[in-house]
């Protein structure tokens, strides 16, 4: 009996060795397959953006959909594993934003040959642009962009407040619904918030790409997340929500505000809302920290990197260039709401039909807080989010120098994250 | 354990190694070594060399970010890892989680062997269905206890209980849930490691006892508690050692919520290996909780060692 599992088992591995098994990138009868690792944007706009490119491609190349893990971290990591070991399997991937010069500084993706990084910097936002290139040279092509807005209820409010501190006063003292929702779990998304708080307050995270530069303005946003997250506008799962907890907290009808990315409002359309319809969810720039300083909002979204190990580089590029052309960031756009990152599209006007908010989100990418561009950067962000989680015991006072000793140390690699 | 087999047989076997081995003895015992060598190269390639490796690597600067920057850098690792607040307050918890899941576990566990030995309707019945949360799987089970008490994601138990906060969006809720998942997940393996101790202990005694009037309190506190001393710490041994390197029921409770505030050991080197990459600090880390876990298997071997030597009258 065991010798016969044994002898089927090991017919099976010899299959597998044969035939190929799993999903290294393999070209059989001139046609190339390439493993695009991205995040399962929720409205299959990516996977339908690759069966688009698959027929433009006329047997070229067929690219191949892999789904990686919901939140950037887990995203991240399951990259990570696989390039630290050299795994030729990966030919596309998405890239946060954040992630360049880390993926770049490893070299784990390729950079863009001269004439196809000029072909991508045509047209481009410089704001998008400027989060896929490293030390000048370009390592990505920016696929989408995101920034977040403040969404409110106009059933419920009139006027959305422009600052903060009055978006946390007005929330707290209505009677109905006076919730504001916001991502506060010990992840990506609490640094964002942060960055966001730091740059409207004049702030910077890094100086250089290798020194804490936190000062007055840290203590400024440290105070707002502790005001909101001892507020009863704070939702009492804030210390463990992230952006898609917030939506569908949002769409059970207990809060008026949201601060989020553009993504909840195609949802809102598909999905069931209780106590409001789609149409009265308003959208408003996201707050500012006082009336002095400048706005600066977040500034997210994705690039298509080429894998180092790739064994088709030149089907991986061409592939890369279809999956962010005007065609796909519309679809992009349209069913999952993530603003492109072409500037045609934004004057476009069947388009601007479909995204009502367009214009705002355009505004604030050009002058978006983007984040600091470290090889580190995931070790600061981790940094940060640790020094900062849970929201409500935060304390503003003794905030800048924890975070410069925890930011300095993670920079040494010194200490433990 | 196994050294306690070894020295026993070693001690068995003392007068027959006084003569010189005759050649038909020495061919055996090359038998015996050539017959052993394939597990012993497996245990050494699958085992040695991998702990052989972290200890390496925890003595280097290594980074598979920055592969340039790697160099010796002697024993930095450790004092960065021992120098560092996450290090203690995660000894804490996972001290904290070992020692009250393993007490909640004894005490529960000698109940059910106690349930499991004396049923006398449904013998079957009772034992199976003690042992089925021990047959679930880990992940699946820390699943479960998950939907169950996250308000964000839905779970019954805040409703019912009709609680304002996330359970496990708090330290010392979160701890409850970590821990109660722990002890319905493993209680029964403590309860079969029991039952096989109070198999032990002979009935005769009981009996005796009996007669001499002995209360029933009396009866399980002064012959079956000492009778089953091995078997309570083998029990103990085992718990405590898994109890200390829990990993997946704390990563699956937290995980969607990172909440670092019960993070275990083991979940720190997994972080600093896997998601940080620093592969330098992480093995650091990792030596660090082998040493500890050598330490308390020490204790247990020393232990257990002692009680087997009383019991046979050498104590």
């Amino acid at each position: 009996m065991i010798v016969r599992i044994a002898a089927s088992l090991s017919l099976m591995i010899a299959a597998c060795v044969v035939v190929g098994c799993g999903g290294s990138s393999s070209s059989s009868g001139g046609r190339v397959t390439l493993n695009w690792w991205a995040y399962n944007e929720p409205s299959g706009s990516f996977t339908k953006a690759a069966k688009r490119c698959n027929q433009q491609a006329g047997g070229r190349y067929v690219i191949k959909f892999n789904a990686l893990g919901k939140d950037a971290d887990t995203q991240r990591q399951q990259l990570v594993r696989r390039l630290a070991a050299k795994d030729s399997s990966i030919d596309l991937m998405s890239m946060d934003v954040v992630w360049t010069a880390e993926f770049a500084e490893a070299k784990w993706i390729l950079p863009w040959p001269k004439a196809l990084a000029a072909k991508v910097k045509r047209g481009t936002l410089s704001g998008p642009y400027r989060t896929a290139t490293y030390q000048g040279r370009l390592w990505a092509a920016p696929a989408n962009s995101n920034t977040q807005l403040l969404w409110y209820r106009k059933d419920l409010v009139k006027n959305p407040p422009k600052t903060w501190d009055a978006l946390i006063d007005t929330a707290s003292k209505m009677k109905k619904g006076g919730r504001i929702e916001i991502q506060g779990a010990s992840y990506e998304g609490l640094t964002v918030w942060f960055n966001a708080l730091i740059a409207s307050a004049g702030g910077k995270i890094l100086d250089g790409p290798s020194t804490p530069a936190f000062d007055r303005s840290s203590a400024t946003a440290a105070r707002i997340i502790r005001k909101l997250a001892r507020s009863k506008a704070a939702d009492p799962s804030l210390s463990t929500q992230q952006e898609d907890q917030n939506r569908i907290a949002f769409e059970s009808g207990s809060a008026a505000f949201q601060v989020n990315y553009p993504f909840i409002y195609p949802s809102a359309a598909m999905d069931k809302l209780t106590g409001f319809k789609q149409k009265d969810i308003g959208w408003a720039p996201y707050p500012k920290v006082d009336e002095e300083h400048p706005l600066l909002a977040p500034v997210g979204g994705f690039n298509w990197g080429v894998g180092a190990y790739t064994k088709h580089p030149k089907e991986a590029f061409a592939a890369a260039m279809c999956l962010r052309d005007a065609g796909s960031q519309r679809l992009f756009a349209t069913l999952g709401g993530l603003p492109p990152t072409l500037a045609a599209l934004y004057s476009d006007k069947k388009f601007v039909k479909s995204y009502p908010f367009a214009a705002l989100i355009r505004k604030q990418l050009d002058s978006g807080g983007v984040r600091p561009q470290t090889p580190a950067y995931a070790d600061v962000s981790l940094a940060i989010d640790t020094v900062l989680s849970p929201p409500g015991s935060l304390s503003p006072k003794d905030a800048v120098s924890r975070l410069t000793k925890t930011v300095k140390d993670a920079l040494d690699s010194k200490a433990l994250l | 354990m196994s050294a306690v087999t070894a020295e026993r047989t070693a001690s068995d076997s003392a007068p027959a190694k006084k003569r010189p081995l005759s050649e038909r003895a020495k061919a055996e015992r090359k038998l015996g070594w050539m017959l052993c060598a394939p597990a012993v190269i497996v245990m050494l390639a699958v085992t040695a060399y991998p702990i052989g490796y972290s200890v390496f690597l925890s003595l280097q600067r290594a980074d598979l970010r920055f592969p340039g920057r790697n160099a010796f850098i002697g024993l930095d690792n450790y004092v960065s890892v021992l120098s560092s607040s996450r290090w203690w307050q995660d000894v804490l918890h996972t001290v904290l989680i070992t020692v009250v899941s393993v007490s909640f576990e004894l005490v529960i566990g000698m109940l059910l062997a106690l349930v499991m030995h004396r049923a006398l309707v449904g013998r079957g019945l009772v034992r199976t269905s003690a042992l089925i949360p021990y047959g679930i799987v880990t992940v699946v089970a820390a699943f479960a206890w998950r939907l169950a008490f996250s308000k964000a994601e839905g779970g019954f138990v805040p409703s019912v209980l009709h609680l304002s906060y996330d359970p496990l969006g708090k330290t010392w809720t979160t701890y409850l849930v970590a821990i109660l998942a722990e002890i319905w997940k493993t209680t029964p393996f403590m309860a079969l490691l029991l039952l096989a101790g109070l198999a032990l202990v002979p009935d005769e005694l009981h009996e005796a006892a009996k007669v001499d009037g002995a209360t029933a309190w009396q009866r399980f506190w002064r012959i079956t508690i000492p009778l089953m001393k091995p078997a309570i710490l083998v029990a103990l041994l085992f718990r405590t050692l898994d109890a200390f390197r829990i990993f997946d029921s704390v990563f699956i409770i937290t995980g969607s919520t990172h909440v670092r505030s019960v993070e275990t050991l083991s979940i720190l080197g997994y972080n600093e290996l896997l998601n940080r990459l620093n592969l330098g600090l992480g093995s650091a880390v990792s030596v660090l909780l082998f040493i500890m876990v050598a330490f308390i298997a020490f204790l247990f071997v020393k232990g257990f060692g002692t009680s087997m030597a009383s019991q046979r009258g050498e104590g």
